[in-house]
């Protein structure tokens, strides 16, 4: 009863709104639909409508998917300060780093389904109904990750949430455990995705033992440039006190994150190209171009532009505490990222092919439309949970006591 | 119907939902099935409702009953009926006792006429529109091994080219195949003679086997395979030569519906040279053990221990005396 009282005040909460919030969810409902009519015609005409080919199997779909679930991971950034050492000013938003972990599952998640062949047969991946290949295949490993995460992110919020809804504080002894294990959680789900990539001993590319880390730099530096701007969003529109203090702690995070993620950039860049091998050639073709085809160049290269750029803003202080310079540079590094895991690790990896043939890729139109649809109800996702979330932290949504009820 | 699983598959997972499915199928089954028979052809990707629900419900091949097994070879012979007006036969060739399938090449004798390619694609009915191929002929400049520099384009009325040699490539049904591993649902793995089959009704077409696979040897259908009903092969085997729908994989499997009866497969057939050798691994009088017990026999990248069940080999003696 309690339970679904507070669900429904959760509803509520999100389709109440001024005139600005409901055009909000308009702008993103209606990229969701475009993004939905793109993918009807890719269902029923099949993937050749996308620019993916067998030599270049995994394209954009993929690419955006690597780079969700780094966001997603990015979360813990909160949560290790905020439970772990009980920072009273990021206890205050760690619930809305949540709600964007939980957005950020549910975009990936979308990214893989609409990257499958036969959508219709996805439930062969499910233990006992269909026939799980777990523990040996990394694709079964990511599946087991990413829903643990998704479960983890909306259990632990809703507990803190449905606490402070009832008027109480939420029992550290309750959740803390919890805590622990997301916290590693999250490490994983990066890891994992990373292994996706690098157990490939086919494709050199990829088949390095510093790609999870890499991977996990690259996260802990476009996390934060999320978080930072959606809380500064949340502060600007939705009335929800964030502290300086919380930005500039994520702010020096995504700087130090930023600087090893260039660094091990680097490591690889001196590693394939002091003593080129054959195992160069992805490299090669990425950063150079290999035997007449460079289609990747403009990608990386203005990745690797935006990611210096950013660099530079906020490895100077005053420059990282200027709050516009500080905008800039997260979208800079959000970006960078986006492209050097994406488009710049995935595609890559798939050129040459291991027979050795050029074969470049991308992205058709429809791929294009179906990626902002998901990305577009990823940022309705959040919406809404922020929406539930902010009015149960500013107190607007509350319990009724029992005797309130009756008089009412 | 050839192989015979024990009555019950050893397999008890997920029984519950067995028992639902076959209700459920059973009830499309009975419930007017005859009216949406008539009706319902143009739908459904021209099969009737009740033939595209008993392929979306279908088990995976290794669970499935005998009678399951059945149902879906009518289904599929029915479908090649509807669709390419063929009266094909398919039968469930089980794997032989005692043999592991492998294939050798002498490259000394390859010259690059893709006859193989061809017999391939005919034989086990690939699809025309999408120039899918199983077999990838390289031209290689002499004195190198480097598949950086092979040529995959070439035209194959002017061979063979002076100053080139010629490296076919397939799937090498790899002893530890990275393609099974890579596979979430199982919907990929190694027969007991050693072919790695795929089953066309459970893959979801998650592409993740062509990235593991370092062989360049699968493919994908990116949409409906276009067969031309006159060429069509109507000798199928299920985890063969059958037609295979839009989203799925599929790959070289040594001619499963010919080598399980005792035949050469097509490409074998179709070498003008006799550069092929294929056979028994376990029957030591066979031609391909005579082959890796008398030639100078090598892999492909087989630093990478996937341990391929294909050798090449050439007449000449690598090191001169
Ligand atoms: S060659 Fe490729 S497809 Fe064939 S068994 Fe080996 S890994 Fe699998
Ligand atoms: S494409 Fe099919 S066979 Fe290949 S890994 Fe995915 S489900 Fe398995």
């Amino acid at each position: 009863m309690n339970l679904v009282r507070f669900g429904l005040d959760g509803l509520r909460a999100m389709a109440s709104g001024g005139a600005a919030y409901w055009r909000w969810l308009g702008a993103l409902a209606a990229v969701v639909a475009a993004g939905l009519f793109a993918y009807a015609g890719q269902l029923q005409q099949g993937m050749v409508v996308t620019g993916m080919s067998d030599q270049v199997s995994w394209g954009f779909y993929i690419a955006n998917f690597a780079f969700l679930v780094g966001i997603a991971a990015a979360a813990v950034l909160l949560v290790i300060p905020a439970y772990l050492f009980h920072r009273g000013d990021v206890k205050q938003v760690v619930i809305f780093g949540e709600a964007l972990a939980v957005a950020a599952v549910v975009a990936a998640m979308l990214f893989v389904t609409v990257d499958i062949g036969r959508p219709e047969r996805i439930w062969h991946m499910l233990p006992v109904v269909g026939r799980f290949n777990w523990p040996l295949s990394m694709l079964a490993w990511d599946v087991v990750v990413l829903v643990g995460y998704l479960l983890l992110n909306l259990g632990l919020p809703a507990y803190v949430l449905h606490a402070r809804w009832r008027g109480e504080e939420p029992v550290t002894a309750r959740y803390f455990p919890v805590v622990i294990v997301a916290i590693f959680w999250a490490v994983s789900i990066h890891t994992v995705t990373a292994f996706l990539f690098s157990a490939n001993a086919g494709r050199p590319l990829w088949h390095s033992a510093l790609l999870a880390p890499r991977f996990i730099a690259s996260a802990f530096a476009s996390g934060p440039a999320l978080i930072i701007v959606a809380l500064l969003a949340l502060r600007r529109w939705g009335g929800l006190a964030v502290k300086q203090t919380v930005i500039d702690l994520l702010a020096v995070v995504m700087t130090v994150a930023l600087q090893i993620s260039l660094f091990f950039v680097g490591v690889e860049l001196f590693t394939d190209f002091y003593n080129e091998t054959t195992h160069a050639a992805s490299m090669r073709y990425l950063f150079f171009g290999l035997a007449g085809a460079g289609k990747l160049q403009p990608w990386i290269w203005t990745a690797l532009a935006l990611n210096v750029v950013a660099v530079v803003i906020l490895s100077i202080h005053p420059l990282r505490r200027t709050p516009r310079l500080l905008v800039l540079a997260c979208g800079l590094v959000f970006l960078g990222i986006w492209i050097e895991k994406g488009m710049g690790l995935v595609v890559p990896g798939y050129i040459p092919t291991p027979l050795g043939e050029i074969f470049e890729y991308a992205p058709t139109w429809r791929e294009w439309l179906v990626s902002a649809g998901i990305w577009a109800c990823g940022a309705l996702v959040f919406t809404l949970l922020a929406k539930a979330a902010l009015a149960i932290e500013t107190g607007r949504a509350r319990a009724r006591p029992a005797a309130d009820l009756k008089a009412s | 119907m050839s192989r015979q699983p024990d009555s019950d598959p050893p397999d008890r997972d997920g029984q519950g939902f067995n028992t639902f499915r076959r209700r459920f199928l059973a009830g499309v089954a009975t419930a007017g099935g005859a009216v949406v028979t008539a009706h319902a052809t143009g739908a459904w990707g021209g099969q009737t409702l009740q033939d595209a629900m008993g392929s979306l419900l279908q088990d995976h091949y290794q669970r499935m009953t005998k009678d399951e097994i059945h149902a879906a070879l009518e289904r599929i012979e029915r479908n090649a009926r509807r669709r390419y007006g063929v009266d094909a036969r398919c039968e469930d060739l089980p794997p032989l006792p005692n043999t592991v399938f492998g294939y050798a090449l002498n490259i000394s004798k390859c010259k690059g006429y893709r006859d193989c390619v061809e017999a391939c694609v005919k034989e086990n009915n690939l699809g025309r529109d999408s120039q899918m191929q199983y077999i990838r002929v390289l031209q290689m400049p002499d004195g190198t091994m480097d598949l950086e520099k092979a040529e995959h384009y070439y035209d194959a009325k002017q061979v063979p080219v002076p100053g080139h040699w010629y490296l076919p490539v397939q799937c090498m049904q790899c002893d530890n195949p990275p393609c099974v591993k890579a596979c979430p649902t199982k919907a990929t793995w190694k027969e007991p003679d050693g072919i790695v089959v795929v089953d066309y009704d459970w893959c979801i077409g998650c592409r993740y086997c062509m990235t593991a696979c370092p062989y360049w040897a699968r493919h994908f259908n990116w949409t409906e395979p276009q067969i031309p009903a006159a060429e069509f092969n109507p000798n199928l085997n299920y985890l063969g030569n059958r037609p295979r729908p839009k989203g799925v994989v599929e790959k070289c499997h040594f001619c499963s519906q010919r080598a399980r009866k005792g035949r050469q497969p097509a490409c074998q057939e179709a070498c003008p040279t006799g550069a092929r050798v294929f056979g028994n691994l376990l029957d030591p009088k066979s031609e391909i053990r005579w082959v890796l017990e008398n030639k100078n026999v090598f892999r492909l990248k087989e630093d990478l221990g996937t341990e391929p069940k294909f050798w090449y080999f050439s007449d000449d003696r690598v090191s001169r005396a």
